[in-house]
């Protein structure tokens, strides 16, 4: 494809590109579900229809879809939480779709992960020391109590924090201590899962601010999830838009934006309220419509 | 033509106050512990007005909702006054009997959680035709014709073969479908105003324009006041025709959609418009933020409640801003405004 980013080239053999931080072909990922007839036999559902991508390594890539089109499939795959049905994952180079969990140690360090809902992730038992240091007693590191408050000070919270509690923050801090968890092993990808769907806009701005200047800061590859393009636009140079289990459209952000060639990208898009659509006029009925009965 | 008022009364009534109006609120508080947490509340909203509330989470949005339906949780002490247009009584402080009457029929509310306000155990259909028959009596009570109506309902909102999905239960639908379910319900009595508490927050792009086409059509339909509560400045942009800005349990701005969003001038609302907009950045590529959090409840400073945030306060801000009457519906309670030219749009 004509937008795909420049690395060392495929690999004659897995067609994957050798200097990808992660790099995925043809991943399908199948569920059976529970039988309903004894004749017959499970009906299966196809979360991932085979997917392809690289992501290089320092690139801010975006994935966007809906509820139910596979990206939470996609990404436990890239994260290694869960088995591929077939296709190929890569890491730094490295093959992790059929690697035992025992073996996935390396995975864990260079890969790390912030979810959505910061009061879901956080233990709500632990002292915020003790979950940003987690990720550090699994890789054995010693000297945690000055990461840890390294760390804090790094997402923008005080170091009295890490005798708190989860719930003595707020959904912004809490999410600003998800992601001194996810620093914590010195990542060099972190994977974004919604972080600031669950936030209101000024502390979205935040939060938002704070991860751009983190990746830019450590040169982190930053694989970011979202359902909301306009947040996507933002913070990725690139994007593919994923739909019912397969990528239907990729691209430099800006240019799939502008620019969407899919049917499904440009409802997408249309459908996103804007302060610009709505003082120009743009009503609820005209975001619900689809594009093809929109004047060109 | 700037005057000053006291700020008990934020919203400006309409040059003709009266008759058009659905609902009228004035000082409303609610406190809990000595902490108030809701402070001299004061709007109205005509038939067939959509009106848009918005803030921060623990800005007292949703407890301006809650005092108005009269469900409150315990501890929690509303003063002030409620009237609905078509209800004698005074809503704040009125007994239960009072308050389940007009509950449904003369107002309704579409909550954010549609799992949470749906009753599982129970069949859609019947919960649509409950809200119908609750508010009925004698030879209105015919289970058959409210069945017909419910499936009618559930057709309007536009759930596919609504005869058959008023047989099913709540976990067979999507979050959307779920939604619009709950939006049946509440339109279900054509209610004089109807709440909105985030109602498209937790759904998808595309379903959350759907439903906020439907809950739009829905209202205009039945010529029904609106109150739209989100954080979302485009959702509220594009459903609602004026807007209010509550912090800290106070409403610091109000006017038509277009003036508070393109020219803010109480400095919070500034910060939010701010804040929202993914598409201005400073040279390094960052978006402007509010600096600092939303306090939490009862800890807001006094005088005005945005000065420990805002970068203009000074010693006048540590008495009660007096709120400036800038149009015939819009003001602001801020001594430092920002200027009037067009900031953005």
């Amino acid at each position: 494809m004509a937008d795909e980013p420049r690395g060392l080239g495929p690999d004659p053999d897995t067609g994957h590109d050798r200097g990808a931080a992660i790099s995925v072909r043809d991943l399908r990922r199948h569920y059976r579900r529970p039988r309903t007839s004894l004749r017959q036999p499970a009906p299966v559902v196809e979360a991932l229809r085979g997917v392809s991508f690289d992501v290089m390594p320092g690139e801010h890539f975006g994935i966007v879809g809906e509820s139910g089109c596979g990206k939470s499939t996609l990404l436990r795959l890239l994260a290694g939480l869960d088995r591929a049905t077939s296709g190929t994952v890569m890491v730094e180079g490295r093959d992790i779709t059929r690697l035992p969990d025992r073996k996935l140690g390396f995975l864990r360090q260079r890969l790390q992960l912030v979810f959505q809902d910061p009061m879901g992730s956080l233990d709500p038992r632990m002292r915020v020391r003790d979950i940003v240091a987690e990720p550090l007693v699994a890789q054995g590191e010693t000297g945690r109590d000055e990461r840890v408050a390294e760390l804090l000070e790094a997402v923008g919270l005080d170091r009295g924090a890490a005798d708190r509690y989860p719930h003595q923050f707020s959904g912004g801090q809490r999410q600003r201590i998800s992601i001194a968890r996810a620093l914590a092993p010195r990542p060099r990808i972190i994977v974004a899962d919604e972080p600031v769907s669950a936030l209101d806009v000024s502390v979205r701005a935040q939060v938002l601010n704070l991860i751009a200047d983190l990746v830019d800061d450590l040169g982190l590859t930053l694989v970011f999830v979202s359902h909301d393009l306009s947040v996507v636009r933002h913070v990725c140079d690139r994007v593919a838009v994923v739909h019912d289990g397969q990528i239907v459209e990729t691209g430099p952000t800006e240019q799939v934006y502008e620019d969407p060639q899919h049917p499904y990208t440009q409802t997408l898009i249309n459908a996103v309220p804007t302060l610009e659509k709505a003082l120009a006029g743009v009503t609820a009925a005209d975001l619900a419509r689809r594009p093809d009965t929109r004047k060109a | 033509m700037t005057t000053v008022r006291p700020t008990r009364d934020p919203a400006e009534p309409p040059a003709t106050p009266g008759a058009d109006d659905v609902v009228t609120v004035s000082d409303l508080s609610v406190t809990a512990g000595g902490h108030a947490l809701v402070a001299d509340v004061g709007f109205r909203i005509r038939a067939g007005e959509r009106v848009g509330l918005i803030g921060e989470s623990g800005s007292g949005k949703s407890l301006t909702a809650l005092a108005l339906m009269g469900l409150l949780p315990d501890g929690l002490h509303p003063s002030g006054s409620v009237r609905v247009a078509g209800v004698d009584a005074e809503l704040v402080g009125a007994d239960e009997r009072t308050l389940s009457a007009v509950r449904g029929r003369d107002v309704a509310m579409v909550f954010q959680e549609p799992m949470t306000a749906l009753n599982p155990t129970m069949r859609v259909g019947q919960q649509v035709a409950e809200s119908l028959l609750i508010h009925r009596s004698g030879a209105q009570r015919d289970r058959r014709s409210t069945q017909a109506a419910a499936v009618e309902l559930l057709d309007q909102v536009g759930v596919p073969d609504p005869a058959a999905a008023a047989r099913a239960y709540p976990h067979q639908f999507s979050g959307g479908q779920r939604q619009r379910i709950v939006l049946a319900v509440a339109l279900a009595n054509d209610p004089a105003l109807l709440i909105c508490d985030e109602p498209t927050t937790a759904l998808d792009v595309t379903v959350q324009a759907r439903v906020l086409d439907l809950i739009v059509r829905g209202v205009e339909e039945r010529r029904s006041a609106m109150l739209f509560i989100t954080h979302d400045l485009a959702v509220v942009a594009t459903a609602c025709e004026r807007v209010m800005v509550m912090y800290g349990g106070r409403i610091v701005e109000a006017g038509p959609v277009r003036e508070v969003l393109t020219r803010p001038r109480h400095r919070y609302t500034q910060g939010l418009v701010g804040a929202s907009d993914l598409s201005a950045v400073d040279d390094r590529g960052r978006l402007v933020t509010i600096p600092g959090t939303v306090p939490a409840a009862g800890r807001f400073p006094s005088g005005c409640v945005f000065r420990s945030r805002c970068t203009w306060a000074d010693d006048t801000c540590s008495d009660l801003p007096p709120w400036t009457t800038t149009g015939p519906e819009s003001g602001h309670a801020c001594v430092h405004p920002a200027s009037e030219e067009v900031t953005r749009g």
